[in-house]
């Protein structure tokens, strides 16, 4: 969308199931080994778990779930992408896991398109974009609005147990 | 190393000195006649007219001038300490405070003030004062025939560590010099042997004689800074030509010097040199003694995020030593244990502030609610010296205003009212802090008219908030107050009844891990009682398990544990209570309140909690153990799921949350309501 600039995007690329994806290299403050995930009861499936990143409590995200994949349980290349993401205005480090991680990559901005309206398993305000390398595609997800997204969803959710509770 | 901004030092000074001089001037409001009282407020509007010149805030100094000839009157007995010129001396202090902020802005009004000064002394023909200093010339009307002398002999001799805390002499004789012509001496007789000189040590004393035709205060004022523990002494020369005699003039180094006041001129005497060399290069009591510094909030911050980590980083050790069988490594471990705690506890007093900073605040608030609505208030503060953390205490200024705001407007009655009710005309607020366990109870009771069931009934079913005829108890009648948009005030005033305020109050609070509890009775007033932990930083906790998770319930918060009996157990639904010794108290599965999907296990352990005046069991799987728990709050992405308060990082090194017992003990609460219903 109009979010992609002109140059290259230095990117983390990563597997998610059978899909490539990449992130801004520059967003991601360091990647884990998997650690003991802490469960969070009644959250969303997408934030269920918190990670203790060297003395700080970070929520662990799963992409997996907001691109309707499978999730068998983590492997030894399973790995754990800390990232800062923004959430309502608010710098939020947050942790993303992944099926495996490859490596650090430029992706031609020329070679990156915008999502198609049709034609995708995914909801398409979730991609930012899609780029082409070595034949293959690498998605681009837009991450400030899944979890966005993901911030309202839990609000309802909140707000619904708080009916039902009184 | 950072040198702080001077400008920002004095701003700092100033404004602890106005506060002074505002609970001094409320104070005096009481006692008209308290001589104390009278020079501390005097001494205050020195020391703010003294360094504000000194710091170029000129318009300050200008301004502060007039009050302080003021006061000088007041304090000579000339003119009584009428409650009309504490009400303009409040008003001034108001505008010297806006003054210190922003020198620049030069906000208006300054000049209504001091009309109004005028007006209130009678006098409305006052000369320039900064040509005159009538203040000074009455302040010491011993030297006042003196004034007219154009000699002065001034002597001094700086405190041993004063070149380490960067006074420069040289600066000082300059200053001095600017006053008028003058003849400067070094007095080197109190010079040690080169091999021992300390090259941070002023041996060298001066002696000035100078022609200066104003009042001594200027030669006084060039040293205001400096008189911790100086030998300094200034006095008039008769005669002008008459030879720098070697009478050696000390003056013993003012131990509790008040820092405005004029340095008292001792007479003179001859001690031995000697004795003079000895008294330089002892250490001042009076430096040595004043051991409180000021140190940057952010700071502070840092240094508890360091002992968090390091209360971790501890028990993950006391865990790995538990394990192992190396009785040197549990030697150190449970040392590190002790030390850590030390600090940690160490580390937690220094943040901690007596509340009196925060209550002393409310008495201007008051006094000006009272004069604005015309009631006759006497407020009552008790427990200053209850200390609370740092950043909780700044949190809570804007709750306790609402609150007091609220008991003024609302709560007490007009004065006809309250006669016709039996009650003293004079309404009283009291504001007090207690340790319970451990919280702190702060609570603001009025002895007004109580809170209108009915009123508030109403206004809650008008708002949608109850259903008409529903019955509640009491307690939770009055928690509708709380209720955004609630205001039961028929007339909106500036300052309350605009139905903002109240929630904000318990959102405040609540995020400060506190409660409110309300009580009230009508006819005889009523009470609001804030609950809240002692610090927000660390707290001890109980960690239970339930399923294969792991939480830390506030030790603070539990009353006791007890077993939940099998037959309990049995029939899951519907009696979700238990029998404590009498009272009925509702119990919570967490495994279907967390949907654990693990086994059910035998034995489960109920955990009951407390908050304000509920109490609700926690049915968990096991207890494991108390700890200390560094808290770690929520992301955005989990601050709204409601039953943790935070996050806590184990000795194992794996994150467990945090039980909110507030809104679990709420939770358990409907469960009861329901039951009632049912």
């Amino acid at each position: 969308m109009s979010q992609v600039q002109a140059g290259a995007m230095k990117a983390l690329t990563l597997r998610l199931q059978d899909e490539l994806f990449a992130v801004e290299a520059c967003d991601v403050r360091e990647i884990l080994d998997l650690v003991p995930i802490t469960e969070v009861p009644n959250a969303p499936e997408f934030v269920g778990g918190l990670i203790n990143v060297r003395g700080r409590v970070v929520p662990l995200a799963d992409l997996r779930v907001m691109f309707g994949m499978d999730r068998p349980e983590p492997d030894q290349d399973t790995r754990i992408v800390v990232m800062e993401v923004e959430i309502d205005g608010e710098p939020t480090v947050a942790g993303i896991l992944a099926d495996k991680v490859h490596d650090v990559t430029d992706i031609e901005a020329a070679s990156i398109e915008e999502a198609p309206k049709v034609g995708m398993r995914w909801r398409p305000e979730f991609v930012k974009g899609i780029g082409k390398r070595n034949g293959g595609f690498i998605i681009i997800p837009d991450l400030g609005r899944i979890f966005e997204t993901q911030g309202a969803r839990t609000a309802s959710i909140a707000a619904s147990e708080e009916r039902s509770a009184s | 190393m950072s040198f702080p901004d001077p400008t920002e030092t004095f701003r700092q000074e100033a404004r602890e000195l106005l506060d002074q001089l505002e609970s001094g001037l409320l104070d005096l409001e009481q006692n008209p006649a308290n001589d104390d009282l009278i020079n501390s407020t005097f001494r205050a509007l020195h020391t703010i007219k003294g360094s504000g010149a000194m710091f170029g805030f000129t318009a300050v100094a200008a301004f502060v001038h007039e009050f302080e000839t003021a006061f000088d009157q007041v304090r000579k007995g000339q003119s009584p300490a009428t409650p009309a010129l504490i009400a303009v001396a409040l008003d001034a202090k108001d505008h010297i405070h806006e003054l210190i902020q922003d020198p620049d802005a030069s906000p208006s009004g300054g000049e209504a003030i001091l009309v109004a000064l005028r007006n209130v002394l009678g006098n409305t023909d006052v000369p320039n004062p900064v040509l005159t200093k009538p203040s000074e010339r009455l302040r010491e009307p011993d030297t006042a025939s003196t004034a007219s002398e154009a000699l002065w002999r001034i002597r001094f001799r700086l405190p041993a560590d004063s070149l380490v805390y960067g006074t420069n002499p040289v600066l000082l004789l300059e200053e001095i010099r600017a006053l008028g012509p003058c003849t400067v001496v070094a007095l080197t007789d109190t010079l040690p042997p080169l091999d021992i000189i300390d090259p941070e040590v002023p041996y060298i004393g001066w002696q000035v004689d100078i022609e200066h035709e104003d009042p001594r205060s200027a030669i006084d004022d060039v040293f205001l800074f400096l008189k911790e523990g100086m030998e300094l002494s200034v006095e008039p020369l008769a005669d002008a030509t008459a030879p720098a005699a070697e009478t050696e003039v000390e003056i013993a180094p003012a131990a509790t010097t008040e820092v405005p006041a004029p340095a008292p001129l001792v007479p003179m005497h001859k001690p031995e040199p000697k004795a003079v060399a000895e008294k330089a290069a002892e250490k001042d009591p009076a430096v040595a003694a004043s051991s409180s510094m000021r140190v940057d909030a952010e700071r502070l911050d840092e240094l508890m995020d360091r002992v968090g980590e390091l209360v971790i980083a501890q028990a993950r050790l006391t865990q790995i030593a538990n394990m192992s069988s190396d009785a040197n490594l549990k030697t150190i471990a449970e040392e590190l244990e002790r030390l850590s705690s030390g600090l940690r506890d160490t580390t937690m007093g220094i943040r901690m502030v007596p509340i009196g900073t925060l209550f002393s605040r409310f008495r201007r608030l008051v006094h000006d609610l009272s004069r604005d609505l015309g009631k006759d208030i006497e407020f009552i503060t008790s427990g200053e010296d209850t200390e609370l953390d740092k950043t909780m205490i700044e949190r809570l200024a804007d709750p306790l205003v609402h609150l007091i705001r609220n008991s003024v407007d609302h709560g007490l009655e007009s004065a006809e009212r309250r006669l016709a009710a039996g009650k003293p005309a004079k309404g009283t607020v009291r504001l007090s802090a207690v340790y319970a366990g451990a919280e702190v109870a702060i609570s603001v009771t009025d002895d007004g008219a109580g809170l209108n069931a009915e009123r508030i009934r109403a206004k809650a079913e008008e708002a949608g908030l109850l259903a008409p005829d529903a019955k509640i108890p009491d307690a939770e009648l009055w928690q509708m107050i709380f209720a955004p948009g609630f205001s039961t005030a028929k007339e909106v005033t500036s300052l309350s009844g605009r139905g903002v305020g109240m929630d904000v109050v318990k959102r405040t609070i609540e995020g400060l891990r506190g409660s409110i509890d309300v009580t009230t009775s009508p006819g005889q007033g009523s009470t609001m009682t804030l609950r809240l932990p002692l610090t927000l930083a660390i707290i001890d906790g109980m960690l239970v398990r339930v399923g294969n998770g792991r939480y830390t319930i506030p030790l603070a918060a539990v009353e006791e544990c007890v077993e939940l009996p099998e037959g309990i157990e049995a029939n899951a639904r519907g009696r979700n209570f238990l029998d404590i010794r009498g009272s009925l108290v509702p119990f919570l599965r967490m495994r279907e309140v967390f949907g654990t999907k693990a086994p059910l296990e035998p034995h489960q352990k109920v955990v009951i909690v407390s908050s304000g005046e509920g109490r609700v069991g926690l049915v968990v799987d096991q207890i494991i153990g108390n700890n200390q728990t560094v808290i770690k709050q929520l992301s955005k992405l989990h601050s709204s799921i409601k039953s943790f308060s935070g996050a806590t990082i184990l000795g194992d090194g794996t994150v467990a949350l945090i039980l909110d017992t507030a809104h679990l003990v709420a939770f358990g609460q409907s469960y009861v309501d329901q039951g009632r219903a049912a």
